[in-house]
């Protein structure tokens, strides 16, 4: 056809958009960079957003209730390193993210070994097992909170039973006993997530492999050592590596139990960060620092963890 | 090397009988073939065998030791499993090695035979690889290579040549025959695949549902299979089978189904008459029946209709109408057939079988 009616002639401007942009969209770049998008901007607005509003809130000497504040530099870093609390706060965190976390892996390796078992009810009791996993922290708190009552504490009541101690023991009356005691509540809280995630990797080891093993000559515990460990190492990793950052990050538990106390003794930096940002003084700026002192620890933690979960892809 | 013996074993699994009072002599330096279909209980057997499953009843004897309540690793026996069960966090070296350590042998003696068992399996270079970086055959191969560093009485092979490609199976096929000939060790060998059954055993035994149903050498089986499921489950395509009557008469026994006689052979006459009247499953296979296209004017020849041409390239299948079903005919690939048109059949009536409806036992 060499003649086109004169109605086609307006059309060929926006037909030759449309197939600019589907041309467009034809390249990869492109396409990758648009379906990344949405991650993106989620990525932005809840994440960057306040992660850079928090660094600049912590340069200020900004207050709840006010509208600014003025920037300070690096003051209220500087602050914090001459606070004593503050100084405590760095031990008790440490204290209760590395000692809690080699006994929940034990723990929690040695239930899932257990779980992994075939036994009358198994299912029941995995479910169960995930109990304290699942119940909101803050509830199950409370239940703490009255275990380690010092009047009407079941432990004290039982111990006193057995004859073992005279009088109550006052669980978070002092610095160590309510340290030992938050430790006690975060294992019995983060040890389901190490047997529930091992018990998923020992379910992914080929039963070939034990059969293999258990021909070639070797015991339970060889066949443990050889043959299930270095299988679900990766899983070990990952999973300590997390519940370190969990653990470091917490805030609830150690909320509702002491609320950093007795006399600001068993802070974290997350109950610390919020009562001195939020509840008590309402010094935001300085609230800011103190949570942002958690970064580095946690950078490196998530950079190994990354690099770790890299090289096992590799 | 030994002989191994399963001794009416049995193997129960909540009600389900897996195995049942299996009777078997492996002769030492044996290559045997379980082979059957999926379910029937060979594996099982093997695990038996390998102490990976408790006996419900009876016993195993390897060598002159009654072994029925001795753990695996006091067996003495390698394992060569379906999917190879290499360890993915050691190096092909560290496989090998792994059963010798645990047995504490010295060092060098290890490096020895862990170095000549790899040549042998042309496996030299790959001994610093992780399982992850071979390739499926190299894994066959490192499998196998760490059976024989142990050097142990009897090899048990749990279809390890299932995971490889086509072309690969049959080259490793005919490896491992000249490698189990050169070893001399008894092997006993699980397969559903009845091509590799016949190519590497010795003998065969051929199990259903947890029965063996003969155990003989591959020959034997092909030619005087026991029972049905023998005769159809080895051969491909499967021997053909049809329902016949038998009809006795002046001197002549003669095999009616539908609109086709067939003559029985002679010698098999008093073993048929038996039958006078009754009916009985007759089986030929696809190559005892001579198929040629068109009308061919000789005694004793049948005209089928053709349904489906199957060109193999070194032989041609050739589906007819037959008097119960189809009947599949092997032909020569150089005959040209038109499915619809009637061809001439001439049954090889002395390779002809015959079987009981009731007990579906061999006749002849």
């Amino acid at each position: 056809m060499t003649t086109a009616p004169a109605g086609t002639v307006t059309q060929a401007v926006p037909l030759r958009l449309r197939e600019r942009v589907r041309h467009w969209l034809d390249s990869e770049p492109v396409l990758a960079y648009l379906f990344m998008s949405p991650g993106w901007l989620i990525l932005l607005l809840f994440m960057s957003y306040p992660f850079f509003l928090g660094i600049w809130i912590s340069l200020t000497d900004r207050t709840v209730g006010l509208p600014s504040g003025e920037f300070v530099g690096f003051r209220n870093y500087a602050e914090l390193l001459r606070d004593r609390t503050f100084h405590l706060t760095v031990m008790n965190t440490f204290i209760y993210g590395f000692v809690t976390v080699p006994f929940k892996l034990v723990l929690g390796l040695l239930l899932a070994l257990l779980l992994n078992q075939a036994f009358p009810m198994r299912n029941v009791l995995r479910a169960a097992l995930l109990l304290p996993w699942i119940v909101p922290t803050a509830l199950s708190s409370l239940a703490w909170l009255m275990l380690y009552d010092a009047v009407l504490s079941p432990f004290s009541w039982l111990l006193k039973n057995w004859g073992l101690i005279e009088s109550n023991i006052a669980f978070l009356g002092t610095r160590t006993n309510a340290i030992i005691s938050l430790c006690i509540a975060n294992i019995w809280r983060g040890t389901p997530f190490f047997a529930v995630a091992i018990l998923a990797g020992l379910q992914a080891v080929p039963q070939e492999l034990h059969e293999a093993a258990a021909i070639e000559g070797a015991n339970r515990v060889q066949r443990f050592l050889a043959v299930t460990l270095p299988v679900i190492k990766g899983i070990l990793v990952i999973t300590t590596l997390f519940s370190i950052i969990w653990t470091f990050a917490d805030f609830q538990l150690v909320y509702v139990l002491t609320k950093g106390g007795p006399a600001n003794s068993t802070h974290i930096f997350g109950t610390y960060a919020w009562q001195i940002g939020i509840g008590g003084a309402g010094k935001l700026g300085i609230g800011a620092a103190i949570s942002l002192y958690m970064f580095p620890v946690l950078a490196v933690l998530s950079a190994i963890l990354l690099r770790y979960v890299r090289s096992q892809e590799a | 090397m030994a002989q191994v013996i399963y001794d009416h074993v049995t193997k129960r699994f909540d009600g389900v009988i897996a195995v049942n009072d299996l009777t078997l002599e492996v002769k030492d330096g044996e290559f045997l073939v379980l082979v059957g279909p999926s379910g029937c209980g060979k594996t099982t057997a093997l695990r038996c065998l390998a102490g990976l499953e408790e006996v419900t009843s009876g016993d195993i004897i390897i060598g002159d030791r009654v072994v029925t309540h001795i753990p695996p690793k006091d067996r003495d026996i390698a394992m060569v499993f379906q999917n190879y069960a290499l360890y993915p966090h050691m190096t092909v070296y560290e496989n090998m090695a792994f059963g010798l350590k645990l047995r504490k042998m010295p060092k060098q003696e290890i490096d020895r035979r862990v170095k000549e068992v790899a040549e042998m399996l042309g496996i030299q270079d790959l001994l610093n690889r992780k399982p992850r970086q071979l390739s499926g055959g190299q894994r066959q191969r490192v499998a196998l290579g760490r059976a024989i560093v142990r050097e142990p009485q009897v090899f048990l092979m749990d279809e390890p040549l299932s995971n490889l490609d086509a072309k690969l199976r049959v080259q490793t096929r005919g490896e491992l025959i000249k490698l189990q000939r050169r070893l001399g060790v008894t092997t006993i060998y699980v397969t559903h695949d009845q091509v590799e059954a016949m190519t590497m055993g010795h003998r065969i035994a051929v199990m259903n549902q947890g029965v063996l149903q003969q155990l003989d050498t591959p020959e034997n089986l092909y030619d005087h299979p026991a029972n049905l499921f023998v005769a159809t489950f080895i051969g491909s395509p499967a021997m053909n089978i049809f329902p016949a009557r038998v009809v006795a008469g002046d001197g002549t026994v003669r095999l009616v189904a539908g609109d086709v006689t067939l003559e029985a052979p002679a010698e098999q006459r008093g073993r048929l008459a038996e039958y006078a009247n009754r009916e009985v499953l007759v089986g030929i296979r696809p190559e005892d029946l001579i198929v040629q296209p068109g009308q061919v004017s000789e005694d004793r020849q049948l005209r089928l209709p053709v349904e489906i041409v199957e060109p193999l390239g070194s032989e041609t299948l050739v589906h007819l109408r037959g008097p119960a079903g189809a009947l599949i005919a092997k032909a020569d690939p150089h005959l040209h057939f038109s499915p619809g048109e009637l061809a001439s059949v001439r049954v090889k009536i002395e390779h002809m079988h015959a079987f009981d409806p009731q007990t579906e036992l061999a006749l002849f």
